[in-house]
């Protein structure tokens, strides 16, 4: 990284100390985003689309404007394939509902991989248990990568959705997207990629990897909480169901008809997250400054640092493959309950997560009930993984 | 405040009652859906209902270990109502430490864990 960016973020300039190495669960939010989130509650809060004085206009402007700006941003054709909704598990839920429960059947398959987190994974359950559909999963390989040799077996004309992730949120594999879809177009199988913890960290290009539908949140891409973003292509968009009914998504209402407004509105009912999806603008121009190469550089050198260091642990096993790893690492230590690992670095203010990561039939693979987990973000460094490892030759010590 | 005492240390290292008791057959396991820890218990119980003997496995962290294990020293000779009574502020006196509100769930799994295996008896 060419500077620190450390000073950019009011919370790691508040408590200069903390090592924050939980950026997975959700990132810090740079003053850039705070100041754009700040002035429309100061200067032109309203509600959107049905104003007809200057500070709606100004609100509808801004909000319509973030469309753009994240069409861009992953590399869709047009604003109306952008959906805004509340993160990535509503964006999902979404695609389940309005999308798979009536294009899937009885007979048919949805294919989901190993590494899924449980939003991409209970969704696909709950569609299977409703329409008779059988779910399959994609199996991992012993390096922690999809193994796609069964994915190739498994998939057929009984195959109507994909589900996969673009960045493993426990292990940082990161999956060959285009591939997969290749390889399911061929069978006229859709692909699903859960985009959450890809984009703030690799390109991601519906368009050249060919995604039927994306999914991401902004919070873990130094956005505000409670907004995310659905892209699906517009074949698919124009035969979704809403689900949820209600106000702004309607174009006329009577007691004999109700018409429906267009892709996209019709899938964003009620008054939406209106400054949450202003600061995802922001945080998407954030992250474009920066640029994501710079950012996948700069956090390649600290998962490549990191795998280094930690290997050389005694009794510390890594969940995360040597290549294709992003800045996602989850590892353990023999004898020693991840909670612990955790609790001890938080008395040394180094924030890492530890648990089952929402991911428990990866869990199962892995053979633990929990890791420890750390994730990078663009303002870590070098020091941070060296305090880490301080920290936990300090757990070592505790337990030994 | 160091919740990593000589004691809980010790209880997790080498937790009293580990292990299944051979000669009971119902054993139940209870799960924290925050961490996907489980423990799994048998409670011996005498005529009067009292407990008798525990014995229990479990994979979670120093905190819960040694809650169960603690517990299951001091429950032995006390009801089912003994137990359901205890304060989480009564489990942290026993262990002697202040835990955070999402330590504290590790420590309760132990007494869930006891008075559903005695529930589940009655
Ligand atoms: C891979 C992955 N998918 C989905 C989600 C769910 O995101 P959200 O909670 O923002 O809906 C997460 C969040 O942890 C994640 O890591």
């Amino acid at each position: 990284m060419k500077k620190n960016l450390r000073s950019q973020f009011p919370l790691l300039q508040a408590d200069n100390e903390l090592v924050y190495l939980d950026n997975a669960a959700t990132t810090q939010t740079p003053s850039v985003v705070l100041d754009e989130i700040y002035k429309y509650y100061t200067k032109y809060r309203a509600n959107i689309h049905r104003g007809i004085y200057d500070i709606s206009e100004h609100a509808s402007g801004a909000y319509e404007q973030v469309r753009e700006i994240v069409a861009r941003f992953i590399g869709a054709d047009d604003i109306s394939q952008i959906i805004f909704t509340r993160g990535t598990t509503e964006s999902i839920n979404l695609v389940a509902h309005g999308w798979a429960e009536t294009h899937v059947q009885k007979g048919d398959e949805i294919l989901v991989s190993e590494l899924e987190h449980h939003s991409n994974f209970v969704p696909w359950y709950e569609v299977c248990k409703k329409t008779g559909a059988q779910m399959k999963i994609i199996s991992l390989s012993d390096d922690f990568t999809l193994d796609m040799d069964a994915y190739a077996r498994m998939l057929s004309k009984k195959v109507k959705l994909v589900c996969v992730t673009a960045i493993s949120n426990v292990t940082g594999t990161t999956n060959d997207i285009s591939t997969i879809t290749r390889m399911a177009h061929e069978y006229g199988a859709k692909v699903l990629v859960d985009g959450a913890q890809g984009v703030a960290h690799r390109s991601c290009d519906v368009e050249k990897d060919d995604m039927d539908f994306f999914a991401f949140s902004g919070h873990k891409m130094y956005g505000p909480t409670g907004v995310g973003v659905l892209y699906g292509k517009p074949e698919l968009l124009a035969s979704m169901d809403p689900f949820l009914y209600g106000g702004g998504m309607v174009d006329l209402v009577s007691l004999e008809e109700v018409t429906y407004r267009d892709v996209p509105t019709r899938f964003e009912g009620g008054t939406p997250p209106i400054a949450q999806v202003i600061g995802l603008g922001a945080a998407v121009q954030f992250i474009e400054t920066i640029g994501i190469q710079e950012i996948c550089n700069h956090e390649r050198m600290l998962s490549d640092y990191a795998h280094e260091k930690l290997s050389k642990i005694d009794g510390l096993t890594l969940f995360h493959p040597v290549i294709n790893g992003s800045s996602i690492l989850s590892f353990s230590m023999k004898g020693i309950h991840p909670h612990d690992i955790a609790a001890i670095c938080n008395t040394q203010n180094i924030a890492i997560r530890a648990g089952h990561h929402c991911a428990q039939p990866l869990m199962k693979r892995l053979g633990v009930s929990a890791t420890a987990r750390i994730s990078f973000g663009i303002y870590n460094t070098k020091e941070d993984i060296d305090a880490l490892i301080l920290a936990l030759h300090a757990v070592q010590e505790k337990f030994i | 405040m160091d919740i990593y005492s000589e004691i809980i240390l010790d209880h997790y290292k080498h937790p009293h009652h580990h292990g299944l008791l051979s000669d009971v057959k119902d054993h139940i396991t209870v799960h924290n859906p925050l961490c996907g820890d489980t423990i799994t218990i048998e409670v011996m119980t005498d005529p009067h209902d009292r407990i008798e003997n525990v014995g229990f496995e479990s994979t979670g962290c120093a905190i819960s270990t040694a809650t169960m294990s603690m517990l299951s020293d001091r429950i032995i000779g006390k009801t089912c109502e003994d137990v359901i009574q205890m304060t989480p502020e009564d489990i942290q006196s026993m262990l002697g430490v202040t835990l955070s509100p999402s330590r504290i769930k590790c420590a309760i799994l132990g007494q869930e864990a006891v008075v559903r295996s005695l529930e589940h008896k009655a």
